[in-house]
C-alpha cells in the first residue's frame, strides 16, 4: 500500500512569528521545520504501511526556495521519498492555489491513501486538504482520530461534536488526522543519516502542467488590507501562592456570583 | 460586488440550529437585504420556524443525505443551485467539522476562493471586509475577495450575537444533491455519543482547562472535578491534547475551539498565542501557573503565581466544602 503524506515545512512556532511588511504574507524567510501537526500523519501511514506488509511512504510539499529541512525530518522517521514544489511564483498562493499544486504532484505518486493533519500550525485555514481531494475526485474523511485500512477501504472513527462516528471509504481516499492520535517516533541517528540519501524529486508549477495565473497572488483572489494591534487585554492582579491561592480564587469566583 | 443576497449553512444538532449557524443568520441580516439557509438531513421542515425567527426567509433543504459525510453532496447541491442562477453573493459556513468540509469541497468545485478562520464580516466599498485574529490575538488582519463571487467564509464561532428578530417560518424549498459518484463514497456507518456530564465546552459559563503543568496524564482529573463542581466544562491545551492526555474535542484554541464564558480557569496553562486566540475574550480570567512570567498572567484577571497540584486539590476540598 502507498501513501503519500501531505506535510508542511513552517517557521518554527516558537519563534516571533511576523507578516512581511510589504506583501503582508506571513515571513517564511528563515529556517523551515516539519509542522508538529504532520508528524502525526506520517507516523500514521509509517504504521499503516508496516501492517500492510507492502509499499511505501511518500511525502508531498510546496515551500520557497527548494527548502527540504522539515522534509528530512519526515525522512528520517521512515518516509522513502519526497516530492518538493518550489517556484519563485507561488509567493502568496492561498489555500486553493496550495490544493492545486498538491493534488496535480500527489496524483504522480499514484497513492491508495492520502493523509494530512487537519489543519497546518501556522496557516490553520483548514481547508486544503478537502479541496485536495475534491480536485482528485477523491472521497475525504476528516479529523480522524483512529484510522486503520483493511484491504480495499479504511475505516476512520471521526471527531464529532457529540463522539464520534464510525466512517467506510473505498480506496483511494484522504484522511485528515488530528493531533495526539499516534506517539509519532523520534528519528533514530540511522534514520537521520539514511534520510540524507533518499530522493527529494523537485518540481516547479510548470513542471505540474499548470497555470501560473493559478497560483501566486493572482490564483489567490483576496488580499489582506491591514493588520492593526488589537486593543490589549489588561491584566490584573497577580499574586504568589502562600498555601492560600484557593481562597483568592473562591473570593474572585464570589465577586463574580459564580459561587 | 454590491452584497443583496447571503446564504449561511444551517448545521442541525439534536433537532435545532447550532448556534453557530444562528449566529451568523443573525449578522447576515445585518450586510443583506435576503439572508436564506441552507440545511442537509431528515429534519429540515422542523428547524425552519426557528430559522425564520433569526431571519431567514427561505431555507435550501438538501434532504437526507444516507448516510454520507456532508462534504460532498451538500457542497454538490450548492454548487448546482449556483449554476441554476439562484446562488447568493456571499455564503457562510460556521467553523465546525462539517462547514469546513462543505466549505472546502464547494470552493474546489466552483473555483473560488475561501477565507477561514473570520472573527468579523463588516460590508466595505467593494464588498464585505473580513477580519481575523493574528499571533493569538495581538493583531487583527483585515482581507476582501478581490475577483467574482459568490464570496466563501467560514467564521468562528461567538463572532456576533445571536438574535431572534422575529421572522416568520423559512420557506423550505428542496435542493437535492446531484450525483456526485466516487467522491461521495464515505459512508457514516455508526455514531457514537460520548456521555457529557455537565454543559458543552463553548457553551459553558465556566470552563476550567488544563495545560503540561499538570505533569502527567492521570491528574486531568482534577481539571474534570473543578469543572464539576463550578457546573463547567473541562477544556485543555493543545499540548496535552497532542500529548494524548484528552481528546481534541476538549481543545481550546486556534486549532480548537473558540470559548467566551464568564469565567475562564487556566491551570498549569502557560498562555501560547495558539492557547490565548481561543480564550482571550473571556469575561474574566484565573490563571494558575507556576511560572510568574508565564504569558497567561498578562491577560488574567486573577493570576496565582504557584503549582497547580497544590493550589486544586485545595480548591477542591474547599468548594466540596461548601456543598
Amino acid at each position: 500500500m502507498n501513501v503519500v503524506v501531505c506535510v508542511k515545512q513552517i517557521p518554527d512556532p516558537a519563534a516571533p512569528a511576523a507578516l512581511d511588511p510589504e506583501t503582508k504574507n506571513l515571513s517564511r524567510a528563515g529556517k523551515l521545520i516539519l509542522d508538529d501537526s504532520d508528524a502525526y500523519g506520517v507516523e500514521m501511514a509509517l504504521q499503516l504501511v508496516d501492517k500492510a506488509g507492502e509499499g511505501e511512504v511518500t511525502l508531498v510539499s510546496m515551500a520557497p526556495n527548494g527548502e527540504t529541512s522539515g522534509l528530512r525530518t519526515a525522512l528520517a522517521m521512515g518516509a522513502a521519498k519526497a516530492i518538493l514544489i518550489s517556484d519563485d511564483i507561488l509567493a502568496g498562493t492561498d489555500a486553493l492555489g496550495t490544493a492545486k499544486v498538491l493534488a496535480a504532484a500527489i496524483k504522480r505518486a499514484e497513492p491508495d491513501l492520502i493523509l494530512a493533519a487537519t489543519e497546518s500550525t501556522d496557516g490553520y485555514t483548514g481547508t486544503t486538504p478537502v479541496q485536495v481531494a475534491e480536485l482528485l475526485g477523491l472521497p475525504s474523511v476528516t479529523f480522524a482520530k483512529k484510522v486503520e485500512v483493511d484491504g480495499n477501504s479504511v475505516k476512520v472513527e471521526r471527531q464529532t461534536e457529540s463522539g464520534y462516528d464510525e466512517v467506510e471509504s473505498p480506496l483511494p481516499a484522504l484522511v485528515t488526522v488530528t493531533a495526539g492520535v499516534v506517539e509519532p517516533r523520534y528519528p533514530s541517528f540511522k534514520g537521520i543519516m539514511a534520510a540524507k540519501s533518499k530522493p527529494v524529486e523537485n518540481l516547479t508549477v510548470a513542471d505540474l502542467g499548470l497555470d501560473a495565473s493559478q497560483v501566486g497572488v493572482p490564483g489567490a483572489r483576496q488580499e489582506i488590507i491591514e493588520v492593526a494591534d488589537s486593543d490589549e487585554r489588561g491584566s490584573g492582579e497577580v499574586v504568589v501562592d502562600e498555601g492560600d491561592g484557593y481562597e483568592r480564587i473562591i473570593q474572585f469566583l464570589e465577586q463574580l456570583k459564580v459561587l | 460586488m454590491s452584497i443583496d443576497k447571503i446564504w449561511v449553512l444551517a448545521e442541525v444538532a439534536d433537532g435545532k440550529p447550532i448556534t453557530a449557524s444562528l449566529e451568523l443568520i443573525s449578522h447576515a441580516k445585518t450586510l443583506a437585504s435576503t439572508v436564506e439557509a441552507v440545511a442537509y438531513g431528515e429534519e429540515t421542515s422542523a428547524i425552519a420556524g426557528t430559522l425564520g425567527e433569526y431571519g431567514a426567509t427561505t431555507v435550501h433543504d438538501v434532504g437526507d443525505l444516507g448516510g454520507a459525510l456532508p462534504g460532498v453532496p451538500v457542497a454538490g447541491a450548492i454548487a448546482a443551485a449556483i449554476d441554476a442562477g439562484s446562488g447568493p453573493d456571499a455564503i457562510l459556513f460556521p467553523a465546525t467539522y462539517d462547514g469546513r468540509d462543505i466549505a472546502g469541497r464547494l470552493s474546489a468545485k466552483i473555483d473560488k476562493p475561501v477565507l477561514t478562520n473570520v472573527v468579523g464580516l463588516v460590508a466595505g466599498d467593494g464588498g464585505l471586509v473580513t477580519q481575523h485574529a493574528i499571533f493569538g490575538g495581538a493583531q487583527t488582519a483585515t482581507a476582501h475577495f478581490t475577483g467574482d463571487g459568490p464570496g466563501l467564509f467560514v467564521i468562528r464561532a461567538k463572532s456576533f450575537p445571536a438574535e431572534a428578530s422575529g421572522g416568520g417560518p423559512a420557506e423550505v424549498v428542496a435542493a437535492p444533491a446531484p450525483e456526485s459518484g466516487a467522491s461521495n463514497a464515505a459512508k457514516i456507518v455508526a455514531r457514537h455519543v460520548e456521555e457529557r456530564t455537565g454543559p458543552k465546552l463553548d457553551e459553558a459559563d465556566v470552563v476550567v482547562s488544563g495545560g503540561r503543568g499538570l505533569g502527567e496524564k492521570d491528574n486531568y482529573a482534577l481539571i474534570e472535578e473543578l469543572a464539576n463542581l463550578l457546573h463547567g466544562a473541562a477544556g485543555a491545551s493543545r499540548a496535552i491534547v497532542d500529548a494524548g492526555w484528552v481528546p481534541y474535542s476538549h481543545q481550546v484554541g486556534q486549532t480548537g475551539k473558540t470559548v467566551k464564558p464568564t469565567v475562564y480557569v487556566a491551570c498549569g496553562i502557560s498562555g501560547a498565542t495558539q492557547h490565548l486566540v481561543g480564550m482571550k475574550n473571556s469575561k474574566n480570567i484565573v490563571a494558575i501557573n507556576k511560572d510568574q512570567d508565564a504569558p497567561i498572567f498578562s491577560v488574567a484577571d486573577l493570576g496565582i503565581v504557584g503549582d497547580v497540584h497544590k493550589v486544586l486539590p485545595k480548591l477542591i476540598e474547599a468548594l466540596k466544602a461548601r456543598s
